[in-house]
């Protein structure tokens, strides 16, 4: 039997699936995307890493990411009370985005690999794993708390001149949660997952 | 089996965006929707209206473009003095103050990357209008980069929301949004909207209808 076949996302050349050394990444010969990994352990991985980040991810939005001090004035923004200052403000849409893009996305990428992966490390396929799956990396798209980071940098450089800023332990939390959701999403074994949903069938 | 020669479409097969799986379509139902067999994802060979979809999207985002650099971003409230600020302002401000590396950042986010997205994406429509030949290789890449870079303009957004919930010091000091943040915020979404709504595997379609 041949290999199966895969078509490039980028340019639609479609190429045998051959079998790549571990850790490897295999590129569509004609125009260089990436078609598929071969991740070792990816399972054990991204189950492992999406736990410590959901303990992060309660940390950082409940902790203060920043603390400013004016004189006697002294004020803190943790991720919610930045979102219900927007929508206080009248700033509603961009208060949704704010919420999609740093609470809504990460917390649903990190939910829903636990939901896929943690029955896949015993051999069992979740409910409704397929459609799951199709939320998880859509929703990888508008996860975008690296870029808050560099936001929330700047804004200590901008606030540094006129107050006293405290970075709080949210912001750790924060900082952590980037590098595991980013090795998360690194070691996602889509692989696996459709393994599972054919030998279903 | 001729792979590695032909596109998927040329011999009648499609990959699911979802599972990857290589199905056949039936004849006929090109550009209509099938289901995959494995994970019952639309499948389309090729993005519907990816042409025409990018352009009304990259126009929306030309138009939002512009107040979003004219309005103010930010409105600081020092005892009872208003002062606005663009985002170019900004920009100006920590150039000439020697904060040159936060007024590199906010310039690459703002103005810079967006811009460079636009014209790129701007670039392989009119690439794809006119059945360009020229080095599909460098031009999918240009389209990859488009994809990476576009979410990193969110950044002054984050920037206004995270000074809005700390400088409320009552008459001390006091920073509101601008009316340009809503626009500028309209430019990022957009525009990753447009980036979604292209389709690169065209780039290779016109250049397979010429040999």
């Amino acid at each position: 039997m041949s290999a199966p076949l895969i078509a490039c996302h980028e340019c639609d050349l479609l190429q045998h699936r051959l079998p790549i050394p571990e850790g490897s990444v295999a590129k569509c010969r004609r125009c260089g995307a990436p078609l598929y990994r071969n991740i070792p352990d990816g399972v054990n991985r991204t189950v492992a890493l999406a736990i410590g980040g959901l303990v992060l991810f309660v940390f950082a939005n409940t902790f203060p990411l920043l603390s400013m001090q004016i004189g006697e004035q002294e004020s803190s923004a943790e991720l919610y009370t930045a979102v219900k200052a927007m929508w206080e403000q009248g700033e509603k849409a961009l208060s949704m985005l704010v919420t999609l893009t740093c609470i809504a996305a990460p917390l649903t990428v990190l939910t829903l690999m636990l939901y896929v992966f943690l029955p896949l490390k015993f051999g069992r396929l979740a409910k409704g794993t397929v459609a799951v799956f199709r939320l998880l990396t859509t929703m990888q798209n508008w996860s975008m708390m690296e870029v808050f980071m560099l936001g929330i940098l700047v804004t200590v450089v901008k606030l540094v001149k006129m107050a006293t800023v405290i970075p709080g332990l949210g912001l750790l939390s924060f900082f952590v949660l980037i590098f595991l959701l980013a090795a998360a999403s690194a070691s996602l074994d889509t692989e696996t997952v459709w393994e599972r949903v054919d030998a279903r069938q | 089996m001729t792979a590695g020669e032909h596109s998927a479409l040329e011999l009648s097969l499609a990959g699911c965006h979802n599972c990857e799986q290589v199905n056949r379509i039936p004849a006929g139902v090109r550009g209509a929707v099938m289901r995959c067999p494995r994970c019952g994802t639309a499948i389309r060979p090729r993005k519907p209206d990816s042409i025409a979809r990018t352009w009304a999207l990259l126009i929306a985002a030309y138009v939002f473009y512009v107040p979003a650099m004219v309005f103010p971003i930010t409105k600081i409230t020092t005892l009872g003095q208003v002062q606005s600020d663009t985002i170019m302002s900004g920009v100006i401000y920590f150039l000439k103050s020697g904060e040159w590396p936060v007024g590199l950042v906010i310039f690459v986010a703002s103005v810079f990357v967006p811009v460079l997205k636009l014209f790129i994406l701007t670039y392989l429509v009119i690439s794809l209008q006119r059945r360009s030949q020229w080095r599909p290789r460098d031009r999918t890449r240009l389209y990859r980069v488009t994809e990476l870079v576009g979410r990193w303009s969110m950044v002054d957004i984050y920037v206004v929301t995270l000074l809005v919930t700390l400088v409320k010091v009552g008459a001390v000091a006091n920073i509101d949004a601008g009316p340009a943040a809503l626009y500028f915020a309209a430019v990022v979404v957009i525009t990753i909207f447009a980036a979604n709504s292209f389709d690169p595997r065209l780039i290779w379609d016109s250049l397979e209808k010429q040999q």
